[in-house]
This record gives C-alpha cells, structure tokens and sequence, in this order.
C-alpha cells in the first residue's frame, strides 16, 4: 500500500510546524510530494498542474496556525480545493437525473467495454426503483458484445425488472421502440444499455449519435472505471464530443484504485460524478460524496466517513456534560457505560480505525472487540450504587459481579483499578473528554490525532496489551503542565466548595 | 511476427507517444521547457514510475553533458525504456499435455475475450483446445464464452450460472484428459484483487486443477486492461499474491496513447507480458516482444 500523503508530507515538513508562514521556498517539496501522490492516483497529468498552480497560490502567504504542521495545513488547502472541484456546481444541483414531465424519461449508459455499463444500468434501475419509486424499462441494445443482451435479461430477472430486446433491430430503432412499449406498459422510465465502445471507433460512437437523436436522452451518464489511468480524459472527451454528458457512474470503486480518473473525467470535461458502484450486488451504487473520494485521491483515509460517524452517535451536549464530569469527582460508571455504547455504536473499533489513514492492517486485525462487551458486562452486574460509588465494591461484591457477568474476579479488579487509573487521567488532562478529543482530532480537517484512539482502548480491561506498544498509555505531560493542572483543579474545588 | 497489426494498434500511442517526442526534439538544444513537455508527455502515456525513473535519467544525462541536443533524446528513451523492459519474454510453452491455462483478472478486463483470440491462435498452431466457463457468477458469463466457442468451434465444459467454479473446473479438467485435449483454458470470474474471499476462491480452482492433472494449471495468465492507470501494478502484485501468475496479458491495446503500463509493469514486478491484445476482432491478438513493441513504438508510418 501507499505511504499515506499525510505521513509523507509529515516527514517533509518536520522541520516547520506551528508559528511559521507558508513561502514558495518551503512548500516546494511538499507540492512536489502532493503532486506525486495525484499522479500515483492516476490524475492527468495536465490536472495535477493546474491545481497545484492554484493551491500554490493560495497557500502562500498564509500562516500555520499553532496545533496544526503545515503539511497538514497543506493537504487541508488541497482537500477544499478537490472537494470544490468534485462537488456538483450550483447549477449543475444536487438532483443526478432530469426527469421528463410529459413521456417517460429516457437514461441513455455509454462507456468503454468492460467499464461496467450493463451492471450499473442494473444498479441503477434498482436505486431508482427502490428510492424514487419509478418504474423502469431496461433496453438490451448493446448488439456487440456476446450474450450482453443475455446479462441484461439475467439482471432484469433476477431483480423484477423488464427489459427490452427484438432480435435484430439496430440500437436507435430499439430505444425507440422500447420508449413506445414504455408508454404502452406504463414503465416512465427507459434505460438504454448501449455497447462498449474504444473511443476511436468511429463508426460506434456514431451509433451512439444516432441513439441519441432517435430518443433525446433527458439524462446520459458516461460509466467510467475507476483503476482507468491517463487515457480517461481523452476518452471522456471523445464521448462528451459525440453526445453532452449529464453525469459520470464511477464504477469498481470497491478496488482500491485511488479514483484520480474521476477527478480528470470532471476536470475536463465539466461532467460531475453522481453515482459510485461499490460493489458486485445489486444494491452497491451509492450517490457520490466528493469529500470521500478526494480523502481517498490524497491517500488521507476516509476520515470525512469517520466524522460523520462519529456525530452521528455523539450528541454535541451529551459530550459536554460528559467532559465536565470527567474533569469533576462525579465521574461513575454509569458514565464509562455510555461512553463505552457510544463507541460501540460507531461500529467495531477495528473498523473505526480502518477509516484511519496511517494504521496499519494489521493493528485492526488484533484489537480484541471482545474485550469490550467483557467491560460492559462487567458494569451492567453492577447495582446503581456501586456504579456510582465503585469504592464500596468489596471482595464480596467482586465475587457477585463475576458471577454475574460471567467472568472472574481478576477481571473484576483488573477493571475497577483501570477505572480508578482513568479518573484520575481524566482529572489530569488540561482539556477535553475522550469525546471532544475524539472529535477534536478528527473534526480538525487535515488534524488527525492517531495516537488517541490507543489510549482509550488501553483504558478498558482485557485490551490487546501490547498490540502495539506505544501510544496508549497515560498521555505524558511535563511535570510543569502536571503541576499546572493540579493547581487548577484544587482552584476549582475550592470554587466548587465556595459555592455551596 | 506479424508487425503490421501492432504498429496499427499502437498507432495511437505512437501518434501521442513518440510524435509529441519527435514534435519535441526537433528544437534544438534541450532546455529546461522542452524537459517539462517531456515529463507530460511521458506521464500521460501512463508509464507512472517508470516516467519519473526515465526523467530521472534524462535530467542526469543532461546535467553531465552526455544529452544536451534535442534529436539525442529518442535514442535515449529508446535504449532506456529497452533497459527497464529487459529481456524478451518466452513464448507460451505448450508442454505436456492437457497443457491447462488459467486466466484470471479483475471485473471488465477482457478475460473473455483474451481466451478467445487466445484459442484462435492456438488452433491455428495446431493444438486442440476445449474451454471451462468457470466464470459461473456474473449474469450470462457462461453464454458468453458458449457463443466465442461455437465460433472457433470448440468444446466447451459449462454448468448453470451460480455453480461452483471448483467442481466445474475438476470436471472440466477430467474431461480435457479423458479426450486427450492438448490445451485446456480455464475462464474465471472477474474480481478485484480485494476480496479476500474471491480470491481465495480462484486459489481453490487452482488447487482443484492440480488434483485432477498433475502441475495444473501450468500456466496461469493475468488480465490487465490496457487503460488501467497505476492500479495494474497492484493488481498484478496481488493476483500473484494469492496464485502463481506465470505471465500477463495486456488487453485493450487499441484505443489512445496506452502501453506505459506495460514497462511499469515490468520493471516493478519483472512478470513476463506474453501477450497483448491490439483490436477487437479474435485474430487481434500478438505475442509480446519488449523489443518490438519499443520499436514499434519508434518506427513511422
């Protein structure tokens, strides 16, 4: 696998973070690692330059702010700059497909051979079928391929669709005859499969001409792989040349192909992406996100995903309480546990941390979910008034909970020391809870806070000890923002007591 | 060597290739502009690294003096991409027989295909050869390879789509030595080299294979699309991963500028291209010669 371009560019600019400004002297390297790591994505050529052009631009003069190294201020100024590319311009919208009012809409697919148009014309019927209540016509009209009419009938089958076909008609003369079986059977919406095509063969993307006026498509989708190199652009020209392009289906994103094609396709030919095909069912077309895809294209890992993970499940003043409880005494169990679901409901935490760029595979295999559901059952054997106040658990107690909870008494003290270990780190920190950290680190952009995802798994008993042997315990701190905090937090008990 | 068919093939890459090249050098001395030129020119034909590795070299050459007029620097590239390309690859050995070929690669590569101007150039040397539609997922796969068979009028081993490949594939390969077959072609489902669980599958084939005709497959061949960017190299790198891919296959050599990917291919994973597919008729297939196929690369109209 690649380096990820954040790691890389760490390491170029090492030496700057924090207080400095960007000048044209000391971005140079890290543009020049910016700009291998689009063309290793497979952005043309062409592409890369210009955006480095404008990034360049705009990045100069501007000043690294504190917290952040300006490699990370870097990809974040590139990461905008993709996403305001990829993203559907305003008058483009948000809607992929123009449907007709008056007769039934006609989707014309067109793509070169083996990019992927017979299935995502499947994908795509099914998507709109199931989200947008239409009723579509497949038409077989790809009369080149062996057995593709074949595959486009197996499809329709095997998911309830009609599709269109009479032996021997030349692909205008089947989409125009489907549109009149359209109006005829009641389906408003006509999807014309048609051959793959080389872009140089004249006499197909001639065909496709013919197509196109025999039924005047509302909405024509060119089916683009994603793993295509340099050569899309030029072929994307060429099919935006013989007939106007409304959208692109990027297909086998399910690779890992970084996508650059994508962002040329776009790029040059002024055509957004609307659907990604993620997969070989039926169901894996998705609408586009062009954050994810340029968090992919820059090799950051798809943390945008991550976040929106995360503020799905995390309330905003929830995480506020629970921040403030945690630096308090007041800090119980019963907080652990919800901390503990929340970040269950954020899916496995070897999957969270595949979002991440910069882990390796391997860390994800060895994390121990179960210790988690041991921790949980663990608390949930607890009586309201132990989980408040875990000093009254005694040997006695202990033995209970085990039972309870179906493990052993060790695990049971194992998990209140740690308990009482992270009370007392949580006192400790200066600033923020594992939530307003967690997301911190994640919501900051280019600011990714690897190490902190250790340290919450080390907080919790039975944890992959050793899995990986730094990063996970107690934050260090100098002695000076040790003392520090010690001080503001007898302040602030003394001012607690004041009040009362 | 029919040379004709891959010059018109590469005709394209030729066109963007070595005319933007020659359209290039023909300036005089080498400046710093005409080097930047270059380096597109180069990166567009989606040679990737092997682009960098080449510029690398051209900027030496010139900083030392060794290459400072613009005509030097066809020959230069020439001999260069030679070098990374290295030796010519061997033919396709049909040795004991049922000699068996596996081709796999990913989704909409031109497996199918492949094995049919495959079979074509087999008949014509005179071997027999029957195919195993083991691409039993994808819809009408099995129809497709059916229809290619009748045309070239061969046998072929075929079950329902949604078989097992694995017993298909022992079928097919008991059949291919019960008849005294001389080559047997193994069709599979496209996949991406991701998925763990379909590459697992194709390791079973191959395991299948071997139990029914000692050494099989002897020759497994990977599908490369030919206007596949970088990611052809970490496709190759994972097929071999899981089988014992013995040399490549690089189809859809026809349209624009492509072949770069070949020489990244080569030089990063040192795995043989046996052949290329130039066109879409079952006769456009060429047996790989890095030679050739530079020369073609170079040689005009």
């Amino acid at each position: 696998m690649f380096e990820s371009l954040s790691q890389r560019l760490s390491k170029v600019f090492s030496g700057l973070t924090g207080r400095g400004r960007l000048t044209e002297g000391n971005i140079e390297e890290g543009l020049a690692e910016v700009r291998a790591a689009l063309l290793e994505a497979d952005v043309h050529f062409r592409v890369a330059k210009d955006l480095i052009d404008r990034v360049k631009a705009k990045a100069v003069g501007t000043e690294v702010v504190e917290s952040v190294s300006a490699g990370q201020m870097l990809v974040k100024l590139f990461h905008d700059e993709l996403v305001e590319m990829m993203a559907p311009s305003e008058e483009e919208g948000s809607e992929p497909i123009s449907f007709a009012t008056a007769r039934p809409t006609v989707i014309l697919m067109a793509g070169l051979q083996g990019s992927g148009k017979t299935t995502s014309t499947a994908k795509l019927a099914v998507h709109l079928r199931d989200t947008r209540k239409r009723k579509p016509l497949l038409v077989a009209a790809d009369i080149q391929r062996p057995a593709a009419v074949e595959q486009l009938r197996q499809l329709g089958a095997a998911n309830d669709l009609p599709v269109f076909h009479v032996a021997g008609e030349p692909p205008e003369a089947l989409a125009r005859l489907a549109l009149a079986e359209a109006l005829r059977t009641g389906r408003d919406t006509v999807m014309v499969d048609t051959a793959g095509r080389l872009h140089i063969d004249e006499a197909l993307m001639e065909e496709l001409g013919r197509i196109r006026s025999s039924v005047t498509p509302d909405t024509t989708f060119l089916v683009c792989d994603a793993m295509t190199g340099q050569d899309a652009v030029r072929s994307a020209t060429a099919f935006r040349d013989v007939l106007p392009l409304d959208g692109v289906i990027l297909t086998k994103l399910d690779g890992d192909s970084r996508g650059g094609a994508a962002l040329s396709v776009r790029h040059v030919t002024g055509t957004p992406v609307r659907y990604v095909g993620v997969g070989e069912k039926v169901a894996d077309l998705q609408p586009f996100h062009a954050d994810r895809l340029v968090g992919r294209l820059l090799g950051m890992g798809d943390v945008v995903s991550l976040v929106e993970k995360a503020q799905e499940v995390v309330d905003e003043k929830e995480a506020e309480d629970q921040m403030k409880r945690m630096m308090s005494d007041r800090f119980t169990l019963d907080d652990f546990l919800k901390q503990l679901r929340a970040i269950r409901k954020m899916g496995s935490l070897g999957d969270l941390m595949g979002h991440l760029p910069g882990v390796p595979a391997g860390l994800t295999d060895q994390i121990d979910e179960k210790a988690l559901h041991r921790t949980e059952a663990v608390v949930l054997s607890m009586t309201p008034a132990e989980r408040r106040r875990p000093e009254m658990i005694d040997p006695g107690r202990k033995r209970r909970i085990a039972r309870g909870s179906g493990t052993a008494v060790d695990v049971v003290s194992k998990m209140l020391k740690q308990f009482e270990q992270m009370r007392k780190m949580m006192k400790q920190m200066k600033k923020g809870g594992l939530f307003s950290r967690l997301k911190g680190a994640f919501g900051g952009g280019g600011g990714m806070g690897l190490g902190d995802m250790p340290d919450m798994e080390g907080m919790l008993p039975g944890g992959p000890e050793g899995a990986s042997s730094g990063g996970r315990s107690v934050p260090r701190q100098d002695a000076d923002a040790r003392r520090k905090n010690r001080k503001a937090e007898r302040k602030r008990r003394k001012q607690g007591r004041r009040r009362r | 060597m029919v040379f004709g068919k891959l010059i018109r093939g590469l005709a394209k890459t030729r066109d963007s290739l070595v005319g933007g090249l020659r359209r290039l050098v023909g300036r005089g001395p080498l400046d710093a502009d005409t080097l930047d030129q270059m380096e597109e020119l180069l990166y567009t034909s989606d040679l990737g690294p092997a682009a960098g590795q080449l510029m690398d070299s051209i900027r030496e050459a010139n900083r030392k003096g060794i290459l400072k007029e613009g005509e030097q620097v066809e020959p230069f590239v020439r001999e260069t991409l030679l070098e990374i390309m290295g030796e010519a690859s061997l033919p396709l050995v049909i040795g004991e027989k049922p000699h068996v070929i596996l081709v796999c690669g990913v989704n909409g590569s031109g497996k199918t295909t492949s094995i049919a101007k495959l079979s074509k150039l087999l008949l014509a040397e005179g071997h027999s050869v029957m195919l195993a539609a083991c691409d039993t997922f994808r819809a009408a796969a099995v129809e497709q390879l059916t229809i290619w068979a009748d045309r070239l009028d061969i046998r072929i081993v075929k079950r329902n789509t949604g078989a097992d490949p694995s017993g298909l594939a022992f079928d097919a390969a008991d059949a291919a030595a019960k008849e005294g077959i001389d080559v047997l072609i193994v069709d599979t489902a496209g996949r991406l080299h991701t998925q763990k669980n379909l590459m697992a599958e194709l390791e079973k084939i191959c395991r299948v294979l071997g139990r029914r005709i000692e050494g099989a497959p002897h020759e497994i061949l990977l599908i490369l699309d030919g206007t596949t960017g970088q990611n052809a190299i970490t496709q190759a790198r994972e097929f071999r991963e899981s089988v014992n891919v013995t040399s490549l296959m690089v189809s859809k050599l026809d349209g624009t500028a492509r072949g770069g990917a070949i020489v990244s291919i080569r030089e990063q994973l040192g795995l043989p291209v046996t052949y290329i597919g130039v066109g879409e008729a079952a006769d456009d297939i060429e047996r790989f010669d890095p030679d050739s196929f530079v020369d073609a690369l170079f040689t005009a109209e």
